[in-house]
């Protein structure tokens, strides 16, 4: 594994979606430079090419089976805006919805399968809250890992009605959703939420959602004493995790569950204040990736793999810059461009604690959102649009996954798709460095983390890289 | 992650009852890591016995046969040798999904990792493994086929082969278990009354059958989907969108639009399995033509618009 004391190569590194390795360079016991490796190259947007446009909305889930409702959101948005269509009100708000419980089920995923069971390590088996956690957290078997995983198979009841299935449904087209719901699939639906809601009050939360999704300062998260959420602050605070893999302060949303009056979680750029993003201004650099050809924007961007897989380059990954610069984007990042105080506190903090927490945050509020969209669903509303695609044309899809920003690019030429790019929000946070040599915002995260002695996972490390969540299956794609 | 939408149990209780321990699950494990290669190592010296190993996803063999599209972080091996290795100690080899199975939609377009099924490679027998490839215990790759494959197909697969209960002549002839693999999706399907008069929808969202038009392929394709349901109640054709026959090797590339019936001359190609060509388009023709009002306004509407007559005591 190790190739002397100052190089450490991490892998495999799991409990993350996907393939993931982490190389750091050490001294004086920190992380001195980290480099993130995508290890794996399938070429979805090659695949698409000289197919009928359609067909994206059949691939494009396949890229993932965590994030699949992500990306045909997007494509469906993509071919939406080639084909100048508006879905349908009641038919967004059931995309919407959809969207959603995939993108909370996503978070109570990563929080109990993912992350936690890293606190009961034997490493930490002096502290206070060790007992407590292996009883709760122990991979694969806990207590609170069974009854999340069994909260999540029933929420996703909702899928099994209204996209047919989970992952990789065809319910979500440009014009709204394949099915219209009757008022007795709203009920139930509405049954299913205050099912979820009972389990989210009763263990996770240990109180109403309101008064978690009410919060608005650090002290008020802090004092925050029931349910699990209580039992990962303690660690939290016992680690100093708030100190722990800080980002560089600068946060991306596209925008969460958009809906004829607006996206229900605001679009826009925060470092220090809220802009609108400019989505011209991205580009993917390809100095370290594994791949030929220019920095280019994703409407022209091409994917041709370096098959020498030369250096300097050393991922798959592409590097997006926005304005040149990296952006971190997450449910941190979607709470904090959305304005909520709890969120804003955080921001200044952007560490561990914090991804984690506004993970939580959004649970909540996503358990809100739910209610009211399920509430708004009008059964005796149309809820498919109708339109054509182009001959030619072009298309942009932007949509925010649960872990972040996630774009599709799309050209259509003679009726067929010319080319297709996908930036998906594992790939601006797990981007390897670019032209000017800056790491992208794992690794500079990364950079700083402790490493005891003899260790060869520090487990730092591994807090830092899941407090992301990536999903490195999505990032090359 | 399809298979934690397990219910009654749990994927992991219903596999724990079931007498299976998991050694290491990329997801699901703490183990990572140097802790994570200590045990694929032992299992690959033979040190520590490895009854099932399960592998998701297709195998790439690019660039140029390598394997390096597709490495096994921090080992320095491809996924093409490491599965390899593996696969040699294990008493049975399961691919779980279409990709595992026979390269799926990581092969689609013009496949550009290479990828290929552990023992097919598309619809062609030998993949990763060669076709005469047995484990250890005599069978060869059962393949749970399907994108995604259905929770219950994975644990149960898993729970007959605890139980000694999964035998040669338990696999279809592309290896998928025959107990999702004998039905086809259009069983239990509810648009059944549409088909049988040919009442087609027209556009996505219309209630018809969606064979005519939009692609489906329920009547030939392998699957219990509209027997057991998906999610509480689901399934693609309750969904609204046609069935693309996932379960199937290279049903990533149809040669046509997923949502759209490739035809000639009107009609469309591919018959329901087992179905006399002359036979379906006579019977075909006569049913339509019997169409009865409500079925054929309801197939082209999102909702139902005309109930059924309700029957009186003469």
């Amino acid at each position: 594994m190790t190739e002397g004391p100052a190089r450490l190569v991490m892998g495999p590194f799991n409990r993350v979606e996907g393939d993931l390795e982490v190389t750091l360079e050490i001294a004086e016991g920190r992380v001195a430079a980290a480099r993130i490796n995508a290890p794996l190259f399938r070429g979805f947007e090659r695949m698409l090419e000289g197919r009928d446009p359609r067909d994206a909305l059949t691939i494009t889930p396949r890229i993932c089976g965590i994030c699949s409702i992500s990306q045909s959101a997007a494509a469906a948005r993509a071919l939406a805006d080639a084909m100048g269509l508006a879905p349908e009100p009641q038919g967004a708000l059931v995309a919407a919805l959809i969207h959603a419980v995939e993108n909370v089920a996503d978070h109570l995923t990563h929080f109990h399968l993912f992350f936690m069971p890293d606190f009961t390590r034997p490493v930490y088996d002096t502290r206070p809250w060790h007992g407590r956690m292996v009883d709760r957290f122990t991979a694969a078997t806990g207590s609170a890992l069974t009854r999340a995983v069994a909260a999540r198979a029933e929420l996703f009841h909702i899928l099994g009605m209204m996209a047919g299935k989970w992952p990789h449904t065809l319910a979500i087209q440009p014009g709204g959703v394949t099915k219209a719901p009757t008022a007795r699939d709203r009920a139930r639906i509405l049954a299913t939420l205050r099912s979820f809601r009972r389990y989210l009050e009763e263990v996770l939360f240990g109180a109403p959602v309101e008064a978690f999704a009410d919060l608005a300062s650090l002290a008020a998260l802090e004092r925050w004493a029931t349910g699990d959420v209580a039992l990962f602050l303690e660690a939290a605070a016992d680690l100093d995790l708030a100190h722990l893999g800080r980002g560089s302060g600068r946060y991306l949303s596209f925008g969460a569950y958009p809906l004829p009056e607006g996206p229900v979680f605001a679009a826009g750029l925060w470092d220090g204040s809220r802009r609108s993003v400019d989505p011209a201004a991205i580009r993917e650099d390809l100095s370290h990736a594994w791949m030929l050809g220019e920095a280019r924007h994703p409407s022209q961007g091409e994917t041709r793999p370096d098959e020498d897989m030369a250096a300097p380059a050393y991922s798959w990954c592409k590097a997006p810059r926005l304005d040149g610069r990296t952006v971190e984007t997450g449910a941190l990042a979607r709470q904090i461009v959305d304005g909520h105080p709890l969120a804003l506190a955080l921001a200044a903090e952007g560490g561990v604690r914090a991804r984690v927490a506004a993970r939580l945050l959004e649970i909540a509020r996503t358990q809100l959102v739910m209610e009211t969209l399920a509430t708004g669903i009008r059964p005796e509303a149309a809820f498919m649009a109708r339109g054509t695609l182009p001959r030619d044309g072009a298309g942009m899809g932007l949509v925010e996954a649960a872990r972040g920003a996630l774009g599709h690019w799309l050209t259509i030429e003679r009726g067929r798709i010319a080319r297709y790019q996908i930036i998906a929000p594992t790939t601006w946070n797990f981007s390897p460095r670019d032209a000017a040599g800056v790491p992208g915002p794992v690794e500079a995260a990364l950079e700083g983390a402790p490493v005891q002695p003899g260790e060869t996972t520090p487990v730092s490390v591994q807090h830092i890289v899941r407090s992301f969540d990536p999903c490195m299956v999505c990032t090359v794609h | 992650m399809s298979l934690l939408c397990a219910e009654g149990p749990t994927a992991v209780e219903a596999l724990s009852d079931a007498g299976i321990s998991l050694l290491w699950h990329p997801a699901l494990s703490r183990e990572t890591g140097a802790e994570a290669l200590a045990l694929l190592q032992a299992v690959e010296a033979g040190e520590i016995p490895l009854d099932i190993l399960c592998v998701e996803g297709a195998i790439a063999r690019g660039p140029r046969g390598t394997g390096r599209y597709q490495m096994l972080s921090g080992t320095g091996r491809s996924l093409m040798d490491w599965t390899q290795a593996l696969a040699a100690k294990a008493q049975h080899v399961v691919a779980v999904g279409t990709c595992a199975a026979y390269g799926g939609v990581t092969a689609a377009g013009g496949n550009p990792s290479d990828a290929c099924g552990l023992q097919y490679d598309g619809a062609l027998p030998g993949g990763l493994l060669p076709a005469a490839f047995r484990g250890r215990a005599g069978l060869p790759v059962i393949n749970i086929a399907g994108c995604p494959t259905h929770p219950g197909w994975v644990t149960e697969t898993l729970m007959l082969l605890a139980g000694g209960a999964l035998a040669a002549g338990d696999l279809d002839g592309l290896q998928r278990p025959r107990f999702y693999a004998d039905n086809l999706v259009h069983h239990g399907c509810p648009k059944n009354e549409f088909y049988e008069y040919k009442a087609s929808a027209r556009e996505l969202s219309d209630l018809g059958c969606m064979m005519e038009n939009l692609g489906c392929i329920g009547t030939q394709a392998v699957g219990d989907c509209n027997i057991r349901p998906w999610n509480g109640e689901g399934s693609c054709t309750r969904g609204g969108y046609p069935c693309i026959n996932c379960t199937a090797p290279e049903f990533e590339d149809p040669r046509h639009a997923f949502t759209e019936t490739p035809k000639l001359a009107g009609i469309p190609v591919g018959l329901p399995t087992d179905m006399p060509k002359a036979w379906f388009m006579a019977l075909a023709s006569l049913s339509k033509a019997a169409t009865p009002d409500r079925i054929g306004r309801n197939a082209v509407a999102d909702r139902i618009v005309v109930p059924p007559t309700l029957r009186t005591k003469k």
